[in-house]
């Protein structure tokens, strides 16, 4: 064993040592000091998730930049009816709303961003990171384009979208729609010749 | 009998000999030439007759047939056509998955899928049906104990679930076999397409389907000048005529390219239900998921191996 290696250990040896007695010290009968404040980190950090290529959230016209009202209002966390501008998520709320109030998804100090569980802020851009945190399989689901809606290119450029794009936040369960006209029955069928007005319009209109 | 064999026909200085099956090719020729109205004895009625299979067409020849539908179909709609051949693209084969935990029965994709595609609005043509199943009931085996015409204010119903049916692609087709003047078969990319100049409509294809895939032009297509979608696909979305079958080609015209579009009625799905892409591409949304999910085929004991795949993402 050569000397630098041997040094090596015998440091390692002491720190251990050193540690362990004052790990013994601190179990005496000091009352343990209070769970640090949890702050969060300044700069954001870089996540390892793709940048998908998405549309711009779905916001209510008028309604972003939040802080353009917020940034002059005490942050209010009690639960409580909201008023205002925000009037239809309190009638709506129903996503885990017995666990959840804003300030859980919304950053009380930036209410431009977004805020994860572990503090860090993401941007409404890529909301997708804050609802993954609670449907791991869905947002994998999401990242293979699985789950959600994909449109472009099958080979080539797809356009992906937000979760958001097609579940309310607040309310993300899809509502019941109107289902378009079922076939019609062959026995009904006329065989007839008609001029260009005549011919039924596709009953799917403007839909994309 | 020898003698009446080594008889020659001379005419314009070739010779030929006249046999049984020189003098029946001529008769038929003739006989043809009779059928065809008086009245429209155009060129381009002559050359559709005599339009030859689209595989066994030279380039040439295939630029003359696409120039004069081409022709044909911006005069009927007035609006400037397109119809395109593009080949298979190289070492790909289409699949496509359809999730049934997500169908809501909403019926989008079926009017995506009849506005890209140009199919008669009168008499209709669906090529995707939607068919409703109460909940616990038996059905892969019993698709007879499906509704199609259900219609209620909303969807999805409550205790129901939905089944979209379309062509399944087989790699190996029943309608394929029976055709007897081979106007559809399987393309290098896995599609069935169907060449609607050769179709006879005897329907023996449709006979043979065991999913109802295929649809007859019972009468005249119509559709309105304004619906019409004139980017379309020699063996697709072009107009078809009284008389031939059709079906879904996951919409030729759009996927064969590089890059390809995806099929209408992926794209129109409010729930994100339907999946399209490369079966040979490991890395394809469709590989993704015959891989990490609860797959099935339709009716699979019937040997067809259809490229279509339900699955269940939950």
């Amino acid at each position: 064993m050569t000397n630098p290696n041997k040094l090596a250990i015998l440091l390692t040896f002491a720190l251990t040592i050193s540690f362990l007695s004052a790990g013994g010290h601190a179990t005496g009968s000091e009352a343990p000091s209070p769970p640090k404040k949890f702050e969060a980190s300044e700069t954001p950090r870089e996540y390892e998730t793709p940048k998908y290529f998405v549309p711009p959230p779905p916001f209510s016209e008028g309604i972003f930049p939040c802080s353009d009202c917020h940034s002059d209002m005490e942050v209010n966390p009690e639960r409580r009816e909201l008023e205002d501008e925000h009037v239809e998520i309190s009638e709506i709320f129903n996503h885990a709303s017995e666990q959840r109030w804003c300030l859980d998804c919304h950053n009380p100090d930036d209410r431009d961003k977004l805020r994860l569980a572990n503090g860090d802020l993401v941007s409404f851009e890529e909301s997708y990171n804050l609802c993954g945190q609670c449907h791991g399989t869905i947002f994998r689901d999401w990242k293979a384009g699985i789950h959600g809606k994909r449109t472009g290119e099958w080979n080539g450029k797809k356009q992906y979208r937000l979760c958001v794009h097609c579940h309310n936040p607040h309310s993300p369960k899809f509502k019941p729609i109107k289902p378009l006209p079922p076939p019609d029955n062959p026995l009904q069928t006329k065989y007839k010749k008609l001029s260009d007005e005549e011919i039924p319009r596709n009953p799917l209109g403007n839909i994309q | 009998m020898e003698t009446a064999m080594n008889k020659k026909s001379c005419h314009n200085n070739k010779c030929k000999p006249l046999t049984r099956r020189n003098f029946l090719k001529g008769s038929v020729a003739g006989a043809a030439a009779l059928a065809i109205p008086v009245g429209t004895s155009d060129a381009s009625v002559w050359e559709s007759f005599f339009q030859k299979h689209f595989t066994e067409m030279s380039k040439e020849e295939l630029a003359r047939v696409i120039a004069r539908l081409e022709k044909k179909y911006s005069n009927k709609f007035n609006t400037p056509f397109t119809v395109k051949t593009t080949p298979a693209l190289p070492d790909t084969l289409f699949g496509y998955g359809l999730d049934l935990s997500r169908c809501i029965g909403c019926r989008r994709c079926v009017y995506a899928c009849v506005r890209e595609n140009n199919q008669s609005r009168d008499p209709q043509i669906h090529y995707i049906t939607v068919l409703e199943f109460q909940k616990g009931e038996k059905w892969v085996s019993d698709l007879e104990e499906s509704d199609k015409y259900y219609n209620p204010d909303t969807v999805p119903e409550e205790g129901y679930f939905y089944m979209p049916v379309q062509c399944q692609q087989c790699e190996n087709p029943p309608c394929v076999k029976v055709c007897p003047t081979k106007a559809t078969w399987k393309e290098p990319d896995g599609i069935v397409v169907i060449d609607y100049n050769w179709c006879i409509g005897c329907r023996y294809c449709m006979a043979a389907c065991p999913y109802g895939a295929r649809r007859f032009n019972w009468g005249e297509p119509q559709v309105r000048k304004e619906e019409i979608n004139p980017q379309t696909h020699y063996l697709g979305n072009r107009p078809r005529y009284k008389g031939v079958v059709e079906k879904c080609t996951y919409c030729i015209q759009r996927t064969r390219g590089n890059p390809g579009r995806y099929p209408a009625c992926v794209e129109i799905c409010p729930v994100g239900a339907r999946k399209f892409g490369n079966l040979l591409d490991p890395k394809s949304e469709i590989r993704y998921l015959i891989e990490h999910k609860r797959v099935f085929r339709l009716k699979e004991e019937l040997n067809t191996s259809p490229k279509f795949y339900y699955f269940f993402a939950t």
